[in-house]
């Protein structure tokens, strides 16, 4: 958080903390404490919802990574979450694996997609770099669906609820922990990288690839790293998404999903973990905002089953106006939130348009 | 025969749509990634139009058309013309956003049915037996000649025409196009309309040969692919691009598995952009970063 009279680190320790004024680690300890105590009281629905938001924070995450950090766009992203869905469903089908197979084979794979995925960003850039990955994503998804087809899944591969030392995870409260752990895990790892030298590695990357190689960054070797600790993380993701639904099937990797990835990142802000996180509870709750306004609004009852084309078009729309009015997303809105409480009573107008 | 036959119309099919890509990106060098949903849009007015006239078909396919090339126009006006400027990649993201709120509005509007819009224009489609007992539809081969005939008045009309030149010059630098008097933004709704009617047509008349739903948006993606590996500046590379996604995704269903339909283009999509990203008659150029 900054501060408005300024905080000025003195020592090398100081810059290493990752929460260094009072008021962050209070602050970080209550929300804590908060998402600890919540599914003990909350119902069912809402766990379910905090749950998919943990879900698409790991995939937000990611994407962020390879898209707002190393400045590589992915329009691939349910094909990965695809890659890891599908490892998990195979191996627990083909060979009844438990989960402390699958996770780290679907991370395998993804690694191994990842590779591919960020191949032909060696020698393409921006939209041909965007329209490649799109066209990986069919083709992943066409391979899940070849494989349902062949071992007569047709509708879908059922998985079993896994259980980690006899601890089975067949309930929301359950689902709650671990996915609460694997979206901090993954928050805390993306910070600590970003810190790294590939972190700036990335970031120089994305600012001018001809400046950073001559700063002696590996151009093409840390391009295809982002790609590949991206689609670990997401096939990770996509592995937990398999479990948790406990169900595989391609209808559910549709490029509608890859394009919610990136309006996540878009919406909560490219260049921000922060963002990240916040698209991605933007996201997932819109449709319930929807659904809850559509319900108090009074409309006739036929509305009920148009929910779905209700959804696709206020996502739509609140796509353009956060590319229109707020290109720095919602951690542009919560920045100049906190500067305005921050300078009170002065009022902060930008000099120049920031970007 | 029967597959050559095949081959033809899909061809004609992609070419027909992938036109659309060609002009808007020739010209402002952006990529509509909504073309699938205009097509869409394009199929649902017709329909509309055709239970409002049912009597008189042809007004209706003629105002479907023409309401077509509104809403391309429509689109830059009230939205793409604030993305002139913007980074590219925001206004591909952009044409992405304006495809999911076109999906759910068509849904909202015409609801989620299949349509037949065949027969509420009162008309039939009867097959033709071609030599060698091969059969073509009688909507494709309208499908073959509109397509044969939109070519031709966008060659004509982007060679030998004000605003054609216009166009052209804009694409080639919109800079330097302004300055000589060339009003950017008149030139970049012409292209957004332009484009909009020839996916619309191309929505209509795939409709009438078989039915109307959302899936109709998969054809508009897949015609992409054809669109950059003829290169996704040239209109001619367009038509060839048809050509080869259409041999190869028509031989590749006969004889490997038909399942295959939804992801040939994208195969070779990859493959071009491997070998030749620019497509086989596309212009070199300093591909934008993100």
């Amino acid at each position: 958080m900054p501060n408005a009279s300024g905080y000025f680190r003195t020592s090398l320790d100081q810059d290493l903390v990752l929460l260094d004024t009072r008021t962050q680690k209070v602050s970080c300890a209550v929300f804590c404490a908060l998402l600890l105590f919540v599914p003990f009281v909350a119902k069912p629905l809402f766990i379910d919802i905090a749950n998919q938001v943990f879900l698409a924070a790991i995939g937000a995450l990611a994407l962020m990574l390879v898209t707002g950090f190393a400045g590589q766009i992915s329009l691939g992203h349910a094909g990965l979450l695809a890659a890891g869905a599908f490892t998990a469903g195979i191996l627990f089908k083909e060979f009844a694996a438990p989960i402390w197979v699958t996770l780290p084979a679907s991370a395998c794979i993804g690694a191994v997609f990842g590779l591919i995925f960020g191949l032909p960003s060696l020698r393409l850039r921006g939209l041909y770099l965007a329209v490649s990955t799109l066209g990986l994503h069919f083709i992943v998804v066409y391979l899940g669906g070849e494989y349902e087809t062949r071992r007569g899944f047709s509708t879908g591969i059922p998985l079993d609820p896994p259980s980690i030392g006899g601890w089975s995870l067949d309930n929301g409260r359950a689902w709650y922990f671990v996915l609460l752990a694997f979206a901090a895990g993954a928050t805390l790892f993306s910070i600590n990288l970003l810190r790294s030298k590939t972190g700036r590695a990335w970031r120089a990357l994305r600012s001018n690839e001809t400046v950073a190689e001559a700063l002696g960054v590996h151009v093409a070797g840390h391009k295809l790293l982002a790609f590949v600790i991206s689609s670990a993380m997401t096939s990770i993701a996509g592995c937990l998404f398999a479990y948790y639904r406990s169900f595989v099937s391609v209808e559910a990797f549709s490029l509608f999903l890859s394009i919610q990835y990136v309006a996540m990142v878009i919406i909560g802000g490219l260049g921000s973990i922060l963002g990240a996180l916040l698209g991605a509870v933007f996201v997932v709750l819109l449709p319930y905002i929807v659904e809850w306004v559509t319900a108090i609004l009074p409309l006739t009852a036929s509305i009920s089953g148009l929910i779905f084309a209700i959804n696709h078009t206020v996502f739509g729309v609140v796509m353009v106006l956060f590319l229109l009015f707020e290109p720095r997303g919602l951690v542009g809105i919560w920045q100049r939130l906190q500067n305005y409480f921050l300078l009170w009573p002065f009022r902060q107008t930008p000099l120049s348009s920031e970007r | 025969m029967q597959l050559a036959v095949n081959i033809v119309v899909l061809a004609a099919i992609y070419a027909l749509i992938s036109c659309g890509y060609v002009l808007i990106y020739r010209v402002s060098r952006v990529l509509n990634l909504a073309h699938g949903e205009l097509m869409l849009v394009g199929a649902y007015l017709l329909y509309s139009t055709a239970s409002l006239l049912g009597g008189n078909p042809l007004t209706a396919v003629a105002m479907a058309a023409v309401l077509g090339l509104l809403v391309g126009v429509l689109v830059y006006v009230l939205l793409m013309r604030r993305m002139t400027g913007e980074m590219v990649l925001a206004a591909v993201l952009c044409t992405i956003a304006l495809g999911v709120m076109l999906r759910g509005a068509t849904v909202l509007i015409w609801s989620a049915q299949v349509r037949h819009p065949m027969e509420a224009l009162g008309w039939s489609n009867p097959s033709l037996v071609l030599f060698g007992d091969a059969r073509i539809s009688l909507i494709s081969a309208i499908l073959i000649g509109a397509t044969a005939v939109v070519y031709a008045a966008l060659f004509g009309f982007l060679g030998f025409t004000r605003w054609g030149i216009r166009m052209r010059a804009a694409g080639q630098n919109p800079l330097l196009a302004s300055q000589r008097g060339i009003q950017l933004h008149g030139v970049y709704a012409l292209a957004w309309g332009l484009s909009t009617f020839t996916a619309g047509l191309a929505g209509m008349l795939i409709s009438l040969d078989s039915s109307l739903d959302g899936t109709m948006t998969m054809i508009g993606l897949k015609a992409f692919p054809a669109a950059l590996v003829g290169g996704l500046d040239s209109l001619a590379g367009a038509l060839i691009g048809s050509a080869i996604i259409a041999i190869a995704e028509v031989l590749l269903i006969q004889f490997v598995n038909p399942l295959l339909s939804d992801v040939v283009p994208f195969f070779v999509l990859l493959a071009v952009l491997v070998i030749r990203p620019w497509g086989l008659f596309g212009s070199k150029e300093e591909l934008d970063r993100v």
